[in-house]
């Protein structure tokens, strides 16, 4: 499980973030689930890293689920059709006893 | 609208410098007097366009000049909310931009996208020898 504590997912830390998933994945963690409880703001970049996490899960046969998005974060995921991409669960609970 | 606002900044072509300005045009957008839609969404929305029209500008339009500045004004015009993001690049072409294939998702692409969408209007000249601008309109009524 990985809880994002920012509250902006922006081109300034998604770089970051992508390599932080990268490392949980070489590490053998493929079934990952992605808090964003935290994040109020995320711009393409953010969107971006997230979809990279979930391609990479993906050719390991693995899993990326969200959790707990924020309206208007919610609102971005749906507008870029990225909801029918990823599964994602109203709160960190919820995804955690789904899988 | 009665509402005489306008701001000027100028800030460094650097990346940590992205949340400063979404944030003060988040701060304006909720500041706006009479906009009776959902000033949320409008806030959220205006600091998605600015972070990422500066991020174009950082990294499009002043990509070989990393001691470069970034500009933007934002100002309230009648019922329009008027942001302009000057850059000291190149340029690009705004019209050949492609318009993003959300069945067929991939990491990049997306941030022009998001302009339009959120956006009424949106222009991009570029000036001889000067400050090539992004400019992006919302109507507030």
């Amino acid at each position: 499980m990985l809880h994002v504590k920012e509250k902006r997912l922006d081109a300034h830390n998604s770089g970051e973030f992508k390599n932080r998933i990268t490392r949980l994945i070489e590490e053998g963690n493929i079934n990952l689930i992605i808090d964003l409880g935290d994040v109020s703001f995320i711009d393409s970049s953010g969107l971006g890293a997230l979809l990279s996490g979930y391609k990479n899960v993906n050719s390991h046969q693995g899993s990326l689920i969200l959790s707990s998005l924020q309206s208007q974060v919610q609102s971005l995921f749906e507008l870029t059709r990225l909801h029918r991409v990823f599964t994602i669960y109203p709160s960190l609970e919820e995804a955690m006893s789904n899988t | 609208m009665g509402q005489d606002i306008q701001v000027n900044i100028i800030v460094p072509n650097q990346t940590q410098y992205l949340s400063l300005i979404g944030g003060i045009g988040e701060k304006i957008a909720k500041e706006i007097n009479e906009y009776e839609g959902d000033r949320d969404a409008l806030a959220f929305n205006i600091n998605l366009a600015l972070t990422e029209a500066m991020m174009n500008a950082i990294k499009h339009a002043n990509s070989d000049g990393p001691d470069e500045t970034v500009e933007v004004r934002i100002h309230i015009e009648e019922d329009e909310l008027c942001i302009r993001v000057y850059d000291q690049g190149q340029g690009f072409d705004l019209d050949a931009v492609p318009v993003p294939d959300l069945n067929h998702p991939t990491e990049g692409g997306l941030g022009i996208f998001f302009i339009r969408s959120f956006m009424d209007v949106v222009r991009y000249e570029i000036i001889e020898g000067g400050n090539n601008v992004l400019e992006m309109r919302k109507r507030l009524v």
